[in-house]
């Protein structure tokens, strides 16, 4: 197996801190005040009980009897749609937004996408008095109607984003300015692994809880650690979180599924470590859409989560040393996804994890019976019901 | 050359006006016209923009010149061939975000020279975050320019001094680039400090739109940048943009400066 490398804030040639100048001292102070803040036990105690308390921890590991028949191998669920606000992006906004407190910072910045990191972000601010302001695309406020509502329910302030694409791509470069401009007093909750370092590691670090829970919670209630640990990757950070506890087992697969949106072939689709090559945005090094000239491509994807031209730059160094396999999934696939699980388990994933529900299921014939596979549901579906019922019949 | 051409206005007890335009902005034939024009208008150094599809460095107007430049289809190579076609006299800076200029292959740097560039700033590579990169850029053909922030640390700011060529670009403010109806209290103070520990000229940029901005940041550095006032000006005519080169010129040399 190859060893895992990370320093200097890279991961093998991969993430850097690419970033103006002005944020340089922002980033040194971030670093610093985290490796103080992990080296604090009282850090760790309120983090805890926070997420005990508050956001529901440990999430459950859940069997999936009907669907295990239909892959023919035993399938896990590691159920973070049920934290609290249904996705796994609360893991990360409340260690950040404690960090932030630390740091005497009382303004906090988000970028979101299909909305579920800035309504984490929203709610973690409101339980801890911050102020929250949350760059998100004109499209994407547009698909996710409802998680604009719960934002703004929450108090925060949600910024449409109008240039370029209108996603998630152009809501975090319209955070990154708003962090030039306002570095001194704000700190910048980044949604997923990506970014410049410290960002990619420490995102990466708040949502490794996933993968320590699944491993113990495998071990105990399947007596082994699962033969294949799938996921969906936007920028990747639930499957990082979820990746991180089996990177050292050499006999785990690890599996991130893309967004293969309209099809690899049409242009139109986010499957950057598929289809991209290295190049730099948003403050790191990794696989990245772009044409020759080095322009990023507008991504697509029927998930706003997932469609995003980059992705963490671990990722890109995970594929690049083999140690996990990136495949892909187009949107009539992820909706076929989407519904299977609600009908076959009573479980009605988000669009991004439906991906990997799809992937899992046409893979039938790839695990043994007794091969057990474990799925990250990094969210609940609630917030796709409306887009998707308006494309009509039901899917699947 | 740039060195040398600030130094010599500085012996001469001038500014340097440095211009910034986009290169395709307003469209590739315009762009040729003004960079002249503002030659013409008494511009000491052009700073050519690379257009890139996410330019997190900058504001709304030259985002909005850089979507124009990428609709008429000026990317790199392109805006090398716009710079080949001005024929100038003064020395160009290329500004560019780091990924066009690493799709763009290792032998730019001389394409660019043999274009007639003669210096390169990069937003997006600050000194320390990639040295096979920087040393790529700093020991090629062209002099690499690099940037100082307000939030710099004295001691990182003579690490980036001692790093750079050609001269120092002073971010006069907090954010991205664009215009302001005022100046930074403590620019003065910030400029007196990096003067402390750098011996290349120095020029001012970000926010400096007005002509009593360039004559108040004359009193104090070696030049300054305009850049989104330029860059607005042009998107109406570039007459009016050569005008206002004009003034920032005539501000710069009133005797009053100093």
């Amino acid at each position: 197996m190859t060893t895992h490398v990370e320093s200097d804030g890279r991961f093998g040639a991969f993430g850097g801190r690419y970033v103006p100048e002005t944020l340089v001292p922002a980033l040194d102070e971030l670093e610093a005040a985290l490796a103080e803040a992990l080296a604090d036990p009282a850090f760790h105690a309120e983090l805890n009980g926070l997420l005990q308390h508050y956001v529901g921890r440990p999430s459950t590991l859940c069997d999936a009897p009907r669907f295990s028949e239909l892959v023919g191998a035993p399938v896990w669920l590691k159920r973070e749609d049920l934290n609290h606000t249904g996705a796994h992006k609360i893991n990360n906004a409340l260690a950040q937004a404690l960090l932030a407190r630390r740091m005497g910072k009382r303004r906090i910045i988000a970028e979101t996408g299909a909305g579920q990191h800035g309504v984490a972000t929203a709610t973690v601010c409101a339980r801890l008095g911050l102020e929250c302001v949350v760059y998100m695309g004109e499209e994407d406020m547009r698909r996710q109607r409802l998680n604009v509502y719960r934002m703004r329910l929450m108090g925060a302030t949600v910024v449409p984003v109008t240039a370029g694409t209108r996603t998630l791509k152009d809501a975090t470069t319209e955070a990154i300015r708003d962090w030039v401009t306002t570095c001194p007093t704000s700190h910048y909750i980044i949604g997923s692994v990506v970014g410049p370092a410290p960002y990619p590691r420490m995102v990466r670090d708040f949502q490794a809880i996933i993968g320590r829970e699944a491993r113990a919670q495998m071990l105990e209630r399947a007596g082994r650690l699962p033969k294949s640990v799938v996921a969906c990757v936007g920028g990747g950070s639930n499957a990082m979180g979820v990746f991180h506890a089996f990177v050292g087992d050499a006999d785990v697969e690890l599996v991130g599924v893309e967004a293969a949106g309209h099809g690899l072939d049409s242009g139109a689709h986010s499957a950057s470590l598929t289809c991209g090559t290295p190049g730099v945005l948003h403050g790191a090094l990794s696989y990245l859409l772009q044409d020759a000239h080095g322009q990023v491509y507008p991504a697509h994807s029927i998930s706003a989560g997932l469609d995003y031209p980059g992705v963490g730059p671990e990722h890109s160094h995970l594929k690049d040393s083999g140690r996990a396999t990136y495949v892909s999934v187009t949107d009539d696939q992820a909706l076929e996804g989407f519904a299977m699980l609600g009908r076959l388990e009573g479980i009605i994933p988000a669009l991004e994890t439906a991906h990997a529900v799809a992937w899992i299921a046409s893979q039938r014939g790839r695990w043994a019976a007794d091969e057990p596979v474990l799925l990250c549901v990094s969210g609940r579906g609630d917030k796709d019901v409306a887009q998707v019922s308006e494309l009509g019949s039901l899917p699947g | 050359m740039l060195t040398a051409r600030i130094d010599a206005l500085r012996a001469q007890g001038r500014r340097a006006l440095v211009c910034y335009a986009t290169a395709g902005h307003p469209d590739p034939d315009r762009s040729v016209a003004l960079w002249q024009g503002l030659e013409a208008a008494g511009a000491d150094v052009l700073e050519v923009g690379v257009p890139f599809s996410d330019p997190m460095a900058d504001g709304p107007v030259i985002q909005a010149s850089s979507q124009v430049a990428l609709e008429h289809g000026v990317h790199l190579d392109g805006a090398l061939e716009l710079v080949h076609r001005a024929q100038l006299g003064i020395p160009v800076v290329l500004f560019s975000y780091l990924n066009p200029l690493i799709a763009a292959g290792e032998g730019v740097l001389r394409r660019a020279a043999d274009a007639g560039v003669h210096g390169v700033l990069v937003t997006d590579l600050p000194v320390g975050s990639d040295p096979a990169r920087e040393a790529w850029l700093g020991e090629g053909p062209l002099d690499f320019v690099r940037l100082v922030a307000p939030t710099t640390p004295a001691e990182r700011m003579g690490e980036i001094a001692r790093h750079g060529r050609g001269f120092v670009y002073l971010i006069s403010r907090l954010g991205v680039t664009g215009m302001s109806d005022t100046l930074p209290p403590d620019l003065p103070a910030t400029i007196a400090r990096l003067r402390g520990v750098c011996t290349l000229p120095i020029c001012v940029g970000f926010g400096v739109s007005r002509p009593e901005h360039a004559r108040a940041i004359g009193a104090h550095a070696d030049g300054v940048v305009v850049g989104s006032a330029i860059v607005r000006a042009a998107g109406e005519s570039v007459n009016l943009a050569v005008a206002l080169a004009r003034e920032l010129r005539a501000a710069l040399d009133e005797p009053a400066a100093r």
